[in-house]
């Protein structure tokens, strides 16, 4: 059962109907050319829907709930993940995952959030808000990366850091800033995804990189719209307004120079078909991988570093 | 201009008697009203209590070069409202009402002079200016005084205060974190010291980036320190905060900072840590 977002209202109704007339169809009634007719309907409002959304609506399809997450691109990138646990500082954090993997058959670390897809694991992966020890993770693992000649992928999916007492007395700040510094020290390609939400400094810890890909439908701001809502408008409620005054969307970062390079989305968002949505990063991710993989290290290193330098200056 | 200045405005015999509103400091720990020329004189602290209050950038270089004698580096250009940013009010009105009122261009100051008789570059941010948020105007500045750091061969010390990103230049401002980091990576390759002060607040992307990657971490007495905004915190885990939460005690108690230091003692301090950090022949 596909959940609908409130702008989909007549693309549901269409399925909707697409439905009973397939309960409807028997023997006596061929409805086949109608359901046909319908369906090509449902395309053609699916297209149009979304090559106009608004940056708020993007932000809504960015959050689907049936959104493929870090898991899902884990089974579609790569032909084989080990997975690779804790900080060595304090604990495991499951909201961000990483590991060693073979993207055909080239080896890489992969890191990335998890939000999960139902209530156990959403809560297991603490819906994708990583604590210190999330970030410490990527630290060591980012790393052993570098010591190993393995470049990095990251896949950005996360509404932010974890706002939280434990994650504050551990030094929430400190293992961002240091994630960060990580990220700008290595000597292996580092590219990163955003695959959905890229919510702030949880999101830039890991981020940093040589090149930024992003999804046709994925958001990357510096607050939640909600959040710059109420504080600049005192409403929440003006999310909406926020979310197009903060330029989130891909094209518009494209535009300001942050985002290289926006991977298309299959009709209707990634949630609709994810298979293609992966298929397609995996193009771009081997396209990426060999532009930068001969690239000597102190020139991937300078090059990243330069690129942040830059940015206003 | 109510009617009552207006009609004796009109009245020439008689004279308008100055007084300024601002004679007074009201303590906001203690409460207690002190003479505002005797409280700037005691460098923004309160002499009951030892409440630290805010202080602006020109005050604190005033109290930190040798002789109160330094050169403010101008501030770099940088592109202004890029997104043009409009919520309630425009950002370009927002600024420019900023820039009136505090006579600085932007949130963050350098300043280059004599300190322990080196020269040294000191940067300074401002909370009174837009609550000293980090867009452009504060990453450029920031990588103007590690650069004026690096070329003077001077340590870069940076005393921070900000609310976090400036909002209204997204994206950008998120990328200062990553841009003010990269500076930083070119400080440490020069072999100099890179210095955090964290005074009263510092939040957010600020601390979330350069406010946390000092070579030496010290912070003013009292200072509200954090990564998320308190409010944030109590909304999303519904508890109430321990007492003294994300205050300066607090982050030395959990290991993140070297130090407390009063503020009257923040030169003399800062000054015997740079004798053991740089090189020891340089008489100047």
């Amino acid at each position: 059962m596909v959940s609908y977002l409130d702008f989909e209202k007549p693309v549901a109704e269409l399925q909707t109907r697409i439905a009973e007339l397939r309960k409807a169809t028997s023997d006596e009634m061929d409805l086949d050319r109608e359901i046909s007719d319908l369906e090509v309907k449902v395309q053609k409002l699916l297209r149009d829907t979304y090559a106009h959304l608004t940056p708020w609506q993007k932000t809504q399809v960015a959050r689907h709930p049936e959104r493929p997450h870090f898991h899902d691109y884990i089974s579609g990138l790569c032909e084989d993940f080990i997975p690779l646990a804790g900080d060595r500082l304090f604990g495991e954090d499951e909201a961000i995952i990483g590991g060693l993997a073979r993207i055909d058959n080239q080896r890489v670390m992969i890191i990335g959030q998890e939000k999960g897809n139902d209530t156990a694991s959403r809560i297991k992966h603490n819906f994708g808000m990583a604590r210190p020890e999330g970030y410490r993770k990527a630290i060591r693992l980012m790393k052993m990366a570098d010591r190993f000649g393995l470049p990095v992928v990251s896949l950005v999916d996360t509404s932010g850091a974890f706002p939280g007492i434990d994650a504050e007395e551990r030094g929430q700040a400190e293992a961002i800033a240091r994630s960060t510094e990580t990220c700008l020290s290595l000597g292996v390609p580092l590219i990163s995804v955003i695959v959905g939400e890229g919510g702030s400094g949880g999101a830039i810890a890991i981020a940093a990189a040589n090149r930024l890909l992003m999804f046709e439908h994925a958001i990357y701001s510096v607050i939640s719209p909600e959040g710059c809502a109420s504080i600049l408008w005192r409403d929440a409620g003006k999310a909406s307004d926020a979310a197009t005054a903060m330029k989130l969307t891909a094209t518009d970062l494209y535009g300001l120079g942050i985002v290289d390079r926006i991977v298309l989305e299959p009709v209707g968002g990634a949630h609709r078909d994810p298979k293609s949505a992966i298929a397609a990063l995996k193009t771009a991710l081997l396209q990426e991988l060999a532009f930068l993989t001969p690239m000597d290290q102190d020139v991937l290193r300078s090059m990243r570093r330069k690129k942040f330098l830059d940015i206003g200056g | 201009m109510s009617w009552l200045e207006k009609v004796r405005n009109k009245i020439p015999f008689i004279v308008k008697r100055e007084t300024p509103d601002n004679l007074w400091h009201r303590c906001s720990s203690c409460q207690t009203m002190i003479f505002n020329k005797d409280y700037e004189e005691n460098l923004s602290v309160c002499p009951k209590c030892g409440f630290h209050g805010r202080i602006g950038s020109r005050a604190r270089f005033d109290s930190l070069f040798d002789e109160g004698d330094y050169s403010v580096l101008p501030p770099p250009v940088v592109q202004e409202d890029p997104l043009k940013f409009r919520d309630t009010k425009r950002y370009a009105d927002r600024l420019k009402a900023a820039r009136l009122k505090s006579g600085e261009n932007d949130a963050l100051l350098n300043a280059k002079g004599l300190f322990g008789g080196r020269q040294t570059v000191i940067g300074v941010q401002d909370f009174s200016f837009m609550g000293g948020s980090m867009g452009l105007a504060v990453g450029s500045a920031f990588v103007a005084g590690v650069k004026a750091a690096i070329e003077c061969r001077s340590p870069y010390i940076i005393f921070t205060a900000a609310g976090g990103a400036r909002m209204q230049e997204g994206i950008l401002s998120l990328m200062q974190m990553p841009r003010t980091t990269a500076a930083i990576a070119a400080l440490r390759e020069a072999g100099l010291p890179y210095i955090v002060v964290l005074t009263d607040p510092t939040t957010g992307g600020v601390t979330a980036s350069y406010a946390m990657l000092g070579d030496i971490q010290i912070a003013e007495p009292g200072a509200l320190i954090g990564f998320a905004g308190q409010r944030v915190i109590e909304s999303t885990i519904r508890e109430k905060l321990p007492e003294g939460f994300q205050r300066a005690e607090y982050l030395l108690a959990h290991g993140m900072i070297d130090m407390v230091v009063p503020r009257f003692e923040m030169r003399d301090r800062l000054i015997s840590l740079m004798d053991y950090l740089l090189p020891v022949s340089e008489p100047a």
